[in-house]
């Protein structure tokens, strides 16, 4: 699903209502039915979230800080040379990541993605700072992802190559703020 | 276990590589003390009487320069997110992130406190107790200090604003400490760090809590 809206509609809150990162004042928010609250670790453990803030430090090296967020859900450090290359980042593995671009730091973060399962992804703006190659792998990767039968959820306000799936578009506060109510 | 195993490894990582400000609170620490013997004067005697509350306010406040780092970086680079999300609840990251601080701040004035202690005629039987004291009260101040770390996340001045709510926390590490350091010269010592032990001990499942519920009020 891909949301999109203008700057201001609550497409990046309603991310982090679905990641659990904000919790609805009213309503309810289900998994399968069931409601998140009910089991919120294991709900967690189902989801990627990557938001405006890539959560790196310029003085970790770049196969430090992927390994380091794979561990932190539980998982051993195996698929983090997978991730890095499917990114694009294999040859910079070892770089500190003060030395990173914009769009080097956005990779690094969509490659915890791939560093670790979840069936459930939720990006937000994710194409932000790449180049065509990047945007590609971006792509790609969804693909990927959703053929495994994963589900995606993008924000976004620039259009993105992606095929199938349906579109939400936020318009305003109001709708926003109905749609927050699961 | 792997990801608080993980975490562990990358705060000390992150302070060894970021060494400045594990420096800046040694260095001061050093500083403040070695400051206070030029202010009262060089006699012996009261060196030695107020040396062990000398070293005991210092690390105060070198653990309360320190503090700042504890959740700031991770706040604004989006990370707190992610650990919020990842297997760790969020009490278990507050705990690892506070050893981490402890080994790479607290352990050191520990380690540097037996040298100060003789620069200022301390009873050669008092400073064996200062450093048993320091060792099992810094954790309580690492514990106590990400309480007031994590509440003012997003302040527009989070040091002093964290002082100002750390300091009076800190009041009865600061007493028992250096009472147990001077009461150790008449051998009654053991209750002054029983009691140090106490403040420790409960801060280690409390504290933890306490912090969790700031950085939580912080994501939102």
């Amino acid at each position: 699903m891909v949301l999109t809206g203008a700057n201001g509609s609550g497409k990046s809150s309603l991310l982090r209502l679905l990641a659990t990162l904000l919790m609805p004042v009213t309503g309810r928010l289900l998994w399968n039915g069931a409601p998140v609250r009910d089991d919120l670790s294991a709900y967690r453990a189902r989801l990627h979230y990557v938001g405006h803030l890539e959560a790196i430090k310029p003085a970790l090296r770049v196969r430090e800080t992927l390994a380091f967020w794979a561990q932190t859900r539980g998982i051993g450090t195996a698929s983090v040379d997978r991730a890095l290359a499917v990114f694009g980042l294999a040859q910079i593995a070892d770089w500190p990541c003060r030395w990173l671009s914009a769009g080097q730091r956005r990779r690094l973060a969509l490659a915890r993605l791939v560093a670790t399962p979840a069936p459930l992804w939720l990006l937000d703006e994710p194409g932000a700072a790449l180049d065509a190659d990047g945007e590609a792998r971006l792509v790609a990767a969804i693909a990927g992802h959703r053929d495994r039968g994963g589900r995606v959820v993008v924000a976004t306000h620039q259009p993105i190559a992606l095929s199938g799936g349906s579109e939400l578009r936020l318009g305003d506060f109001a709708v926003a703020e109905t749609l927050v109510d699961f | 276990m792997l990801a608080y195993f993980g975490l562990f490894r990358r705060e000390i990582l992150l302070a060894w590589r970021q060494g400045g400000e594990i420096g800046l609170a040694l260095g001061f620490f050093v500083l403040v003390v070695l400051l206070f013997p030029l202010g009262v004067g060089p006699e012996a005697e009261i060196l030695s009487r107020i040396g062990a509350g000398v070293i005991w306010a210092a690390a105060l406040l070198a653990a309360v320069l320190s503090l700042d780092r504890l959740f700031a970086g991770d706040h604004s680079d989006g990370g707190l997110d992610l650990m919020a999300l990842s297997v760790m609840p969020l009490e278990g990251v507050v705990l690892v992130k506070c050893a981490a601080h402890w080994v790479m701040t607290g352990l050191p004035l520990v380690v540097l406190s037996p040298f100060l202690a003789l620069l200022f005629n301390l009873d050669i039987a008092a400073i064996p107790t200062l450093v048993v004291g320091l060792l099992i009260g810094t954790p309580a101040l690492s514990l106590l200090g990400a309480i007031a770390a994590a509440l003012t996340l997003g302040a527009r001045r989070p040091g002093v604003l964290s002082s100002l709510l750390v300091l009076p926390l800190y009041l009865p590490v600061l007493i028992f400490g250096a009472g147990a350091a001077e009461a150790s010269v008449s051998g009654g010592a053991w209750p002054h760090l029983l009691l140090l032990a106490a403040l420790s001990l409960a801060a280690l499942p409390l504290a933890p809590f306490a912090t969790a519920a700031a950085l939580r009020q912080a994501l939102d």
